[in-house]
Parts: C-alpha cells; structure tokens; sequence
C-alpha cells in the first residue's frame, strides 16, 4: 500500500450506509457538525476532514456520517454555511443519490432572531421566518438583516 | 383580507388611493354611518394618547364603535396569555384591530392570528404606517410630491418615523436630504437601499448649511437617553433647535412637521410662522385614519 492510499484511507475511508457531505467550505466542517446536531455524545460513526485540496473549490472540508440520511430541512441548513456543498446518501457502499443543496426562499425555524426585541424570541405559538434576500436573511417580523456570521445564528 | 402592517407592504399606488381618500374626508365628503355597526378593537399594550384617540375619533365619526382593553394590567395578559390567543379572541368580537405592542414584529404575528383585518399602531422600535401616511398627506396638502427637496433633522438613527417616512418619500420624486448629530445618523444600510431605489441622498452635518434648500423640515425628537450626560445632551440639542432666526430667508412654501410631542426642538415663537405645520399634521390624524378604516373595513 503506497503511503498516500494509507493516508487515503484514514482520511476518507468510504462508508457502506449513510450521507457524504462534499465541497464544504473550507473551515466549515465543525459548523456543519453542530447543525446536525452532532457532539462527542452522539453515537453516530463521523469522518472529518478539513482544508482538503479540492480541483473544483480549491480548499475544501468533507463530512461523513454513517447510518443516517439527512432531512430536508437538515440540508437547507447546511446550504446556508456550505452553498456549494454537495450531498451523497450511500446505500451499500454505492452513491444512492447526489445533490447540490439550495437555499429556500423563505427558512423556518432554521434562524433566531438577533433583535431581543423581536416578538418571534417570546413565548408566543409561532417559528422564527427569515426571507432569503440579495442583501441578507431578513426576519419576517420585525425586519432584522442578518449579513455576516450566519452560521451564529442558525438554531 | 388587507392587513396595515408595514409601510413597505405599500405600493405608490396604494397610497396615494388612501391619501385620495383622506382627502376626499377632509373636504367633509363622506358617508357619516359608513361604518355603522362595525366594531373596531383598540388593543394597546403601550401607553398611547394621540394615536388612540384619534383612532377613536375616526371610527366614531364614520358611525362605528370602539371596543378596547382600559389597562393590561387588569386583563388576561398579566396571566400569562399569549399575543396570538388575544387576538385570536378578540377576533371574535371586533370586525377590525388596531394594535399596539412593545415587541416588534407583533402587528405581523397578529395578521397571521386573527381572523379580521389588523392595523398596526406601532410595534416598538418597529413600523408605525398610520403616522407616515398623515406625514404624507400633511407635505401632499401643501405641495405636490413631485421635485421636493425633504430635510430630516434628529435622531435618525432610532427614530422609526424617519426610517418609515424616508422609505415612502423613496416612492415620489424626492431629494432627501439627512442632518443627524453624529452617532445618530441614518444607519448606513438604510442610506443604501434608499440609493438603490434611486432617491438622491444627501448627509449634512449642521441645519444651516442646508435649511435654505428646503420645501419639507421633518423635526424628530433627539431622546436625552442617547447622551452619556445631560451637557454633551443640551449641547448637541441646542445645535439643531428651530428658532425664527434660523428660518430667515427659506423658501417661502417650505413647511415644518414634527410627530410630536415636541420638547426642545422646536422654539414655540415658530408657531407663529407660516412655515409651522405640525398641528395640523396632528389634526390630520382623524381623516388619514378614517381612511385607513374605510379601506380594512368596507
């Protein structure tokens, strides 16, 4: 075995079952992670890897996770840290399906509000609403544009 | 169903039908029982004078009645009920809601809730539609808004009456000129997106350089809590007061507005002037909002 099929296959060893998240951006992995939810007490078999040399991004972070699919709304979450990711759900070690992920126009209960005056961080019976716009999210209720740090703010 | 929510929900259109509306009341014609048997619900959960009462006013002398919440203090809300449950409920009672709430965002929760049409009354730091549409229809009495040269003295930073009244006037041809106390400008964003609808901006430092360029003096109240102390507070106030001096040589259709109430800002031997417009901005409360009625409600 050459040293760099060695190093292959620490990095990425192929999963039989599960989802491969691919061309994440640089520097984002842990972020990715913490969408899905994923911490050191989660039973799930992950593989990271990061600041991969990637021919189409340049530099890019690779997530594996086995014996799980990722949800829609999973997906839209990561689209908005990693918008040029894409997504391999494995099925006996074949790629079942592969997608590039999109933002939604309209994320619910995906963000929370920055504004502590905003009526969507109170107790009342609805979801944080967020418009996809050219200049940022922007809260359906009270207005608030969220431009820079978005990974923050996603619930 | 029409919801007042935001003054960005409106087209030019849409506003110059209201306005055309308000008009038409103004000039006394107007069907008196238009709303009769209507039921309008006041539910204000911030203390309010004007607003209230002239909504009051409205809905009474188009035939209607009031029904309201005297104090929260006393309601189902100190225990512990929703936004969204009160009006669900009071939905029930009232053909049309009037809301105001310290949250912002709240008038938008309530739309999706209630099951008749709601109108925003302010919403915190938020919008506050009625009052940028009597704005307009003030500087609309007075002169066209076609080739108008708009001044917006004061806090422009907090103030949501600028931030609303400066997006409306982006819909006219307007040049919109700011003077804000530093630390106290129209935030950037906003400069921005009145830019990309094509409006002409222009940032001033002091009210001298630019008051003789006007038609239009909007006076916002520049709040004393902004200031680390009452000195550096009464120096920067005393900078931008109204004063008969500095209205010496204007143009002679220029015309001042304040939401009131005014403190400081505003020197009361201008009163006097022709330029003053402010009590008649608030006198057109009644029919601005009797329009605003009529268009939710019949």
């Amino acid at each position: 075995m050459s040293e760099n099929s060695h190093q292959k296959g620490l990095i990425i060893r192929p999963i039989t079952n599960g989802t491969v998240i691919d061309h994440i951006t640089a520097g984002e992995a842990l972020n990715v992670l913490k969408i899905l939810g994923i911490t050191g007490t989660t039973t799930e078999s992950i593989s990271v890897a990061t600041n991969v040399t990637s021919p189409r991004i340049g530099r890019k972070d690779i997530v594996k996770i086995e014996n799980r699919e990722l949800r829609q709304d999973e997906v839209d979450r990561i689209a908005l840290i990693a918008p040029q990711a894409t997504i391999n759900i494995i099925r006996e070690c074949a790629v079942h399906n592969k997608k590039g992920v999109t933002i939604p126009p309209l994320l619910k209960g995906v963000i929370r509000c920055p504004n502590p005056g905003c009526i969507s961080n109170t107790k009342e019976p609805i979801i944080s609403s967020f418009e996809v716009t050219r200049k940022g999210l922007q809260c359906t209720y009270c207005d608030w544009l969220i431009t820079k740090d978005i990974a923050n703010h996603i619930i | 169903m029409d919801h007042i929510i935001s003054i960005r929900d409106f087209s030019r259109e849409r506003l110059d039908h209201i306005l055309d509306t308000a008009q038409r009341i103004g000039d006394n014609q107007y069907d008196a029982r238009a709303l009769s048997g209507k039921i309008l619900g006041l539910l204000f959960f911030e203390p309010s004078t004007r607003t209230r009462m002239s909504f009051e006013t409205a809905m009474a002398r188009l035939g209607g009645a009031c029904i309201s919440i005297d104090c929260v203090e006393a309601s189902s809300i100190v225990k512990g009920e929703t936004l969204a449950d009160t009006i669900r409920v009071i939905s029930g009672y009232a053909d049309a809601i009037v809301l105001r709430h310290p949250k912002e965002g709240a008038a938008r929760l309530a739309s999706e809730f209630a099951t008749v049409p709601v109108i925003n009354a302010g919403d915190g730091a938020g919008q506050h539609p009625s009052q940028t549409m009597l704005d307009l229809f003030t500087i609309r009495q007075s002169m066209p808004l076609e080739q108008v040269d708009v001044g917006l003295l004061g806090d422009l930073r907090y103030g949501r009456t600028a931030h609303s009244l400066a997006y409306a006037l982006s819909l006219y041809d307007v040049n919109l000129h700011t003077i804000a106390p530093k630390g106290l400008e129209l935030p950037p964003n906003v400069v921005q997106e009145l830019r990309s609808r094509k409006m002409k901006v222009r940032e001033h430092s002091s009210i001298e350089e630019v008051i003789r360029d006007l038609d239009v003096l909007y006076v916002t109240r520049i709040q004393r809590e902004r200031f680390p102390d009452t000195a550096s507070y009464y120096g920067v106030a005393s900078s931008y007061r109204i004063t008969p001096e500095l209205l010496e040589g204007v143009r002679e259709r220029l015309i001042i507005l304040h939401p009131l109430p005014r403190v400081d800002e505003i020197d009361p031997r201008v009163d006097a002037l022709p330029y003053a417009r402010y009590f008649e901005q608030a006198r057109n409360a009644v029919p601005v909002r009797m329009a605003l009625l009529l268009e939710v409600m019949k």
